[in-house]
């Protein structure tokens, strides 16, 4: 089981629940068992098939680098973050 | 000389020490190869037409007196931009940017992005800001290239311009973009807006925080476009053999240069070479790509070689600055001084084109302090100005301007010293960021005592217009993709190729980490930045992310190296390899003393025994570690004229590990320079018209070293974990505090704040005047 955070800006779709429990090995399972439990929630995480590019994956505070393929360990703690640029 | 370096765990015998850089003989000595120092056979030389209007359409553009001046090989418009063969019914399935519903079968919506992106590079219907081209010609010198393109003749229909991001939002602003529609929090709208975005960050409950507050403080901040600065134009030369195109520019990124000119021209990534020049500062501003297609397409057309440079205006007027923004922050605490609850809005200017850094700033302007109840929200408005592009920590030092001077604000107010009031709320290992993931090891807690401790800020501060200052900031710093390959020489001296553009003496760190790992001395590495074709994919040198991820891919071909080695080793003494290991830069047998070789002994036998050795490694690490920073400075305001002077300035930061010291306290004192020229005299000022008044260093006023007090540094070195030697970037949050560390000084010395930037002369002498 892995912890995953609901972004704050789409708790609507949760009716305020902001983190759940669910059984994943990866991000896709993430996603995808996100949505059977907040049907519409996947539309605001992927476009074409990918993470939004406004979004990141945090996963024990480590940016997942392989997108939906990315492996989530047992235990982990699951965030989708504002993607940071940088400068220098 | 006393140590600057607090906290350091480890002595290494390469890394933490200051040997010269490689690259620094030919920088200082003019031999040093730039973009604009590039000379090949046949060389041809560009110049663009750029739109005098900040928003118009463009009716007409006859090209046709320019492409008869003798001495013209060719012209350009969009209409010779591959996109513009994609036509707009088809290019976006995406309902912000294209009319809803459109299909998106046969185009994935990154077609849209990347007809966005030519169009940026050269108008096709619309102009959007002043300085946007419009058409480009190339001629056999550059005195016939600025003779044609004022022979282009372009009908403009002028449209009202917006450059405000507050006048942006209103539903009756100018609209720069007919398709676009809002996105907010996942939701589209469905009228044409300027604002392309809302995003949002949060925690807790923040009206039930500001009822459990005993003070709140609410504030709205203003600040103006900066420029980068960087002291080299832009440039791109391009030359054409068959169908391979070979790029040389002025760059961040070499790969993303290749891969974006891959895209926009619609040829294969491997038919693209890129060439990364010696490079005259960047800090994000060099990210982007303006010229390299146009000098492409001109190559092309021409047969020729095609070089173009940007002049100093068209640097400021047409690159990307970092955005002007508004803020409002409200943050409430109670009387012991825990803050209790923030509430932020942040809208900041993304420029013509959307994509502004207001979710790092979200993210970022909180990131320094445990909080349970708090939202912020980001707006990405578009205005007719120049795409803004990063500027070192992108998003941060904006954000920071306005929470730091409520910190700063609710400290005076509660009677508790500035930095106290810091370290009673300051995050550490453990602690949640607004935006949620769990804080790793960070040394916030520990500038903020070193800051506290140093005598900077226990000395007294005496004089009727002088003032103190604190401010912290916070950064996140990047891994990203690094190539490294390591060639073992029979002298056992070894070459070290990498991907990653020298900014900042980058070249030296990496270097000093592979002769680290391998036991052998700096000065038998040889470190070359090499062109796409001759190393491994490597992202930009930004982000902070260079010395921590390109090192860690040098150590891991360093790893491969010894792998290798010890295998030879097994050969030469006719040993299993599970007997021989590598210590201290020699390879050794586990039981057998008498058998040693060191890395310059068996460097001399490879050859004999199997052939060259080389190691490569093509990496993504994660754990790149946050950096944080806490500046004190001490500012004297004159009266008479308003002037602001830094009459000291002390800047905190953890580095992890500072492989290279001094190239370390470079970027401090760097970042720092920048964040006085952004606090006190830096701004984009407009004409009536949209134009930009002051593109030139006269005008456009950056702070000198006539200007600056020596700049002093600490290095903190709480290592991180998830680094070999525990390094973290230390190259953009030098720039976060100092904005609102000199605002909070000049409100000391003058009695009342300034929350606008830049505190300038005329906005301190008014402010003076009130009081």
């Amino acid at each position: 089981m892995v912890t995953v955070f609901i972004p704050a800006m789409f708790q609507s779709l949760t009716s305020g629940v902001t983190f759940v429990e669910i059984d994943a090995s990866n991000v896709r399972d993430v996603v995808q068992n996100l949505d059977s439990l907040f049907p519409g929630l996947q539309s605001k995480l992927i476009k074409n098939g990918q993470i939004k590019e406004e979004l990141a994956v945090s996963i024990d505070g480590d940016l997942a680098r392989m997108g939906l393929m990315e492996k989530v360990p047992e235990d982990s703690e699951i965030h989708f973050i504002p993607a940071i640029a940088g400068g220098i | 000389m006393t140590s600057n370096i607090v906290l350091s765990e480890i002595d290494y015998e390469v890394v933490g020490k200051r040997p010269i850089r490689p690259d620094g003989v030919d920088k200082v000595t003019g031999r040093a190869q730039y973009g604009a120092d590039l000379k090949l056979p046949g060389l041809a030389f560009g110049k663009i037409l750029r739109s005098p209007h900040a928003h118009a359409s463009i009716i007409s553009i006859d090209t046709s007196v320019a492409e008869k001046l003798p001495g013209v090989l060719a012209v350009m418009t969009y209409s010779d931009m591959p996109f513009a063969a994609v036509s707009k019914s088809e290019w976006s399935d995406d309902k912000q940017m294209g009319e809803p519903g459109s299909p998106i079968m046969r185009l994935g919506a990154d077609y849209a992005k990347l007809v966005l992106q030519s169009e940026h590079i050269i108008a096709n219907e619309k102009v959007l800001f002043t300085g946007h081209p419009v058409a480009a010609v190339c001629a056999i010198d550059m005195a016939i290239a600025e003779q044609a393109i004022s022979m282009i003749e372009v009908k403009y229909q002028i449209l009202d311009a917006v450059m405000d991001v507050r006048e942006a939002m209103e539903t009756s602003a100018p609209i720069l973009h007919e398709t676009m529609r809002t996105n907010k929090f996942g939701e589209i709208g469905d009228v044409p807006s300027n604002i392309m975005s809302v995003g949002r960050v949060a925690c807790g409950d923040i009206k039930l925080g500001f009822e459990e507050s005993d003070i709140v403080i609410e504030r709205e901040f203003t600040t103006a476009s900066v420029h980068q600065g960087y002291i080299e134009p832009h440039n791109a030369t391009a030359f054409w053999n068959n169908d391979q195109l070979n790029l040389w520019c002025s760059t961040q990124g070499s790969f993303v240069v290749r891969n974006a000119v891959s895209e926009i021209l619609r040829h294969p990534i491997s038919k693209i070479k890129v060439t990364p020049m010696e490079i005259g500062g960047g800090f994000g501003g060099k990210i982007p790509i303006y010229l390299e297609p146009i000098a492409a397409i001109l190559s092309k057309k021409s047969g020729r070689p095609v070089k173009i440079l940007m002049s100093r205006p068209e640097v400021f007027e047409s690159t990307g600055p970092a955005p002007g923004t508004w803020m409002r922050a409200k943050i409430g605490a109670n009387k012991d001084g825990i803050l209790k609850s923030a509430e932020i809005e942040l809208a900041y200017e993304a420029g013509a084109y959307p994509g502004s850094p207001v979710m790092g700033g979200a993210a970022c302007a909180l990131a320094c302090y445990s909080i349970p109840n708090a939202q912020v929200d980001g707006y990405d408005v578009v205005v007719n100005k120049p795409k803004t592009a990063a500027y070192r920590a992108p998003g941060s030092p904006q954000a920071a301007f306005a929470v730091e001077q409520i910190i700063d604000e609710l400290s005076i107010e509660l009677g508790i010293d500035p930095i106290e009031f810091r370290l009673i709320n300051a995050v550490k290992e453990g602690l949640r960021r607004v935006d949620g993931p769990l804080y790793k090891k960070v040394g916030h807690i520990e500038c903020l005592e070193a800051a506290k401790q140093h005598d900077h800020y226990k000395s007294k501060i005496n004089g009727k217009y002088r003032g103190r200052g604190v401010a912290s900031g916070f950064w996140f710093n990047r891994g990203f993709p690094s190539s490294c390959n390591i060639t073992v020489n029979s002298d056992g001296t070894i070459n070290l190729t990498e991907g990653s553009v020298d900014i900042g003496g980058s070249r030296a760190s990496i270097s000093q980490q592979a002769a680290e790992f391998l036991g052998i001395s700096y000065e038998d590495v040889k470190a070359a930045v090499v062109d796409t074709d001759s190393i491994g994919y490597t992202q930009l040198t930004g982000g902070s992310r260079t010395t921590f991820a390109t090192g860690i891919a040098a150590i891991e071909a360093s790893k491969s190296v010894i792998a290798q080695l010890i295998e030879r080793a097994g050969i030469i003494w006719d040993k299993p390899i599970e007997e021989i290991e590598y210590l201290d830069g020699s390879v050794v047998h586990k039981t057998d003393p008498e058998l040693k070789l060191t890395f310059k002994e068996i460097a001399s036998q490879l050859l004999g025994t199997g052939g060259a050795v080389t190691g490569s490694a093509s990496t993504d690490p994660p754990g790149e570690g946050n950096s944080f920073a806490t500046h004190v400075v001490d500012v004297e305001i004159d009266p008479e004229t308003g002037k602001v002077e830094i009459i000291r300035y002390t800047a905190v930061q953890d580095a992890g590990k500072a492989v290279h010291p001094s190239y370390v306290e470079g970027q401090i004192q760097g970042g720092v320079a920048q964040g006085i020229g952004w606090a006190l005299n830096e701004e984009y000022c407009f004409d009536h018209s949209g134009k930009m008044m002051n593109s030139s260093f006269l005008d456009y006023r950056m702070p000198t070293s006539l200007d600056l007090p020596f700049i002093d540094t600490v290095i903190v070195e709480v290592a991180n974990p998830g680094h070999p030697y525990g390094v973290r970037g230390v190259g953009e949050t030098p720039i976060v505090p100092p904005l609102a560390a000199i605002a909070n000084a000049v409100s000391n010395a003058i009695g009342t704040r300034i929350y606008k930037l830049p505190i300038n002369p005329g906005t301190v002498l008014d402010n003076i005047k009130c009081n």
